[in-house]
C-alpha cells in the first residue's frame, strides 16, 4: 500500500536542503492550504453535478447533458457564471456581519474538511483530538448561518437561522453521541489511529449492532447538521423563500452553496472514516490473498469511493423524504435520536467491557 | 407500559415506511428515464394517443370524408376557429341536400379544447399527433380539412 508521507517527507527533505526550516514550514503551509482550496473547488464542483444528475435520476429525468459530454461542463460554466455576478449591497443590513458571515460558514467547512484523512498518510489536520477538533469546527457553521440571519434585517432570514440554530445545536448531540460510540470501541480519539484500527475489519462490522445503530443514526443526525435533505427548514423555499441567505447574492450566496454541498462530503466523509474503514481496504482476516488483492486498490480511490457512496445515501435521503415541520424536528431529535444513541452508547460500552466485538 | 409500547410500535411503523419510500425511490432511479430529447429522436418520436396536435378530417381511399356540414363543430367553437363552407346541391333524384365545401381551420386560434371533436354527431373530425406547427405568416396557419374534390361518404 503505497504511503504518502513517502511524498510528503521528499517534498519537506527537497525544501530544507534549500533553506531554513522555518521557511520550508512555510512554503509547505501555503501550499497545503491552496491545495485544500483547488481541492475544496473541485469537490464542490463535482458534488454539485452530482447532486444535479442524481436529483434528476430520482425524479425519472435525464438531468444536465448539453453542455459537454454528459453535462460535465454545466457545472463549470455555472462556477464562472457565479464568479462574475454582481455582489449586490443591500440597505439597512449591519454590513459587517453581513460581509462577515459566508466567510464564517466557508471557514468552518474548510477547517472541518480538512480533518479528513483522504488517503495513507495523506492527513492535513490530524493530532490527538481530531474528532473532538471536528465537531468544535464544524459548529461555528452555525454562527455564520445565524450573523447571515440577523444581520440581513429580513424576517424570514432571521426565522430560517433562528430554525438553523435549533436544528445544529440539537443534532449536534447525535453526531457528537454516535462518534463517541466507536471512539469506546477505539479508545482513541486521532482520525489516522481510528483508521488504522480498522485495518482487521471495518468498525461497522467489528462493532456489530451497535456500531449499525450508530452509522444510522450519524447519517441522519449528520444529513440535519449539514441543512439538507428532509431537515432543510432554514432555507424551506415554499415558506421562507431561501431561508438565511435570502439576501445574498453573488460569490456570496455562491459560499453558502459550496459550504452546503462540502459540509455534506465531510459528514459522508467522517461516517466513511468512522465506521467504513476510510481509506483502509476491505481486510478479511484468515483471508490473505483476498487482503492482498485489496490492498493494491489505491488508498485514494478507497477513500473516495466509500465518500461518494455516502453522499449517494445522503442523496437518496434527500430526494425521498418531504421536509420535516419544526416541531417533527425537534421530536426525532429529543424523543428518538438522542435516547436510542445513550442506550446505544451504553450497549456499545457493555460489548467493549465484555470483549463481544470481533 | 402502554406507552412505552407506542413509541416502540411507533417507532417501528415509522423505520418500515420510510424504508419502504427508500425503496420506492429506488427503483424509480432504475427506472427508464420519460425525457424526450426531442430534435435528437425526432425519427422515432412518438406521441401518446391522447395528445391534442392538429385538428384532421380522416378521408378514406375513395377521397369520402364523414363531414355532413351540419355546422355544429363550428357553433361549439368558442374562438371561432372552424369555418364551414357549404352548399346546396340537387342530387339526380332531385333532392336539395347541403354539402362541404371548404372545411376551413384556423390553427392560430385553436384552444385544443376538443369540444369540436366531441360534439360532432358523425366522427368526421379528430386530433392527430403531429405538433410541429412553426411557420412565419399566421396565414399558412389556415388549413382546409377537407381534401379537393372530397366527397361525404355515402352511407
Amino acid at each position: 500500500m503505497f504511503d504518502f508521507r513517502i511524498v510528503t517527507s521528499w517534498i519537506h527533505q527537497m525544501l530544507t536542503s534549500y533553506m531554513s526550516e522555518g521557511w520550508a514550514l512555510l512554503i509547505e503551509c501555503v501550499a497545503i492550504g491552496i491545495g485544500i482550496l483547488l481541492m475544496y473547488a473541485f469537490l464542490a464542483i463535482v458534488l454539485i453535478y452530482m447532486e444535479r444528475k442524481i436529483c434528476a435520476f430520482f425524479q425519472c429525468r435525464l438531468g444536465p447533458n448539453r453542455v459537454g459530454p454528459f453535462g460535465s461542463i454545466q457545472v463549470f460554466a455555472d462556477v464562472f457564471k457565479m464568479l462574475i455576478k454582481e455582489i449586490i449591497t443591500i440597505k439597512h443590513v449591519d454590513k459587517f456581519l453581513f460581509a462577515l458571515a459566508p466567510y464564517m460558514v466557508i471557514i468552518a467547512s474548510i477547517l472541518a474538511f480538512s480533518c479528513l484523512p483522504i488517503a495513507k498518510g495523506l492527513e492535513v489536520l490530524d493530532f490527538n483530538i481530531g474528532v473532538f477538533f471536528l465537531m468544535a469546527v464544524s459548529s461555528i457553521g452555525v454562527l455564520g448561518i445565524l450573523m447571515a440571519g440577523w444581520s440581513s434585517n429580513n424576517k424570514f432570514s432571521l426565522i430560517g437561522a433562528m430554525r438553523s440554530g435549533a436544528q445544529i445545536i440539537s443534532y449536534e448531540l447525535s453526531v457528537g453521541l454516535s462518534i463517541l460510540t466507536i471512539v469506546v470501541l477505539t479508545g482513541t480519539l486521532q482520525f489516522s489511529e481510528i483508521v488504522e484500527a480498522q485495518a482487521d475489519g471495518w468498525f461497522l462490522f467489528k462493532g456489530h449492532i451497535p456500531a449499525f445503530i450508530a452509522f444510522v443514526v450519524f447519517l441522519i443526525a449528520g444529513n440535519a447538521e449539514t441543512n439538507r435533505g428532509p431537515f432543510d427548514l432554514p432555507e424551506a423555499e415554499s415558506e421562507l423563500t431561501a431561508g438565511y441567505h435570502t439576501e445574498y447574492s453573488g460569490m456570496h450566496f455562491g459560499f453558502f452553496y459550496v459550504a452546503e454541498f462540502l459540509n455534506m462530503f465531510t459528514v459522508a466523509g467522517v461516517a466513511a472514516s468512522v465506521f467504513l474503514g476510510g481509506w483502509m481496504p476491505l481486510h478479511i482476516p484468515g483471508l490473505d490473498a483476498f487482503n492482498a488483492i485489496m490492498d493494491y486498490i489505491p488508498s485514494i480511490i478507497w477513500f473516495f469511493g466509500k465518500t461518494f457512496f455516502v453522499v449517494f445515501l445522503l442523496m437518496w435521503i434527500k430526494w425521498t423524504f418531504p421536509r420535516l415541520r419544526i416541531d417533527q424536528l425537534l421530536t426525532l431529535e429529543w424523543k428518538y435520536l438522542l435516547p436510542i444513541n445513550l442506550a446505544n452508547l451504553l450497549l456499545m460500552v457493555l460489548i467493549v467491557v465484555f470483549g463481544l466485538h470481533f | 407500559m402502554n406507552g412505552f409500547n407506542k413509541y416502540i410500535s411507533s417507532l417501528y411503523n415509522g423505520i418500515v415506511s420510510l424504508l419502504t419510500g427508500m425503496k420506492t425511490s429506488i427503483t424509480v432511479f432504475f427506472r427508464k428515464k420519460t425525457t424526450e430529447q426531442y430534435p435528437e429522436n425526432r425519427a422515432t418520436l412518438k406521441m401518446f394517443d391522447r395528445f391534442r396536435g392538429t385538428l384532421s378530417m380522416p378521408h378514406d381511399e375513395q377521397n369520402h370524408h364523414k363531414c355532413v356540414a351540419c355546422g355544429i363543430c363550428q357553433m361549439n367553437c368558442p374562438n371561432g376557429t372552424i369555418r364551414i363552407e357549404s352548399e346546396i346541391i340537387t342530387d339526380e333524384e332531385g333532392k336539395k341536400k347541403k354539402v362541404l365545401k371548404r372545411y376551413m381551420y384556423d390553427l392560430g386560434s385553436c384552444l385544443f379544447c376538443q369540444l369540436c371533436v366531441n360534439t360532432c354527431p358523425h366522427d368526421a373530425i379528430k386530433f392527430d399527433n403531429t405538433f410541429e406547427h412553426a411557420v412565419y405568416t399566421r396565414e399558412k396557419l389556415i388549413h382546409q380539412l377537407n381534401h379537393e374534390n372530397s366527397t361525404v361518404e355515402n352511407k
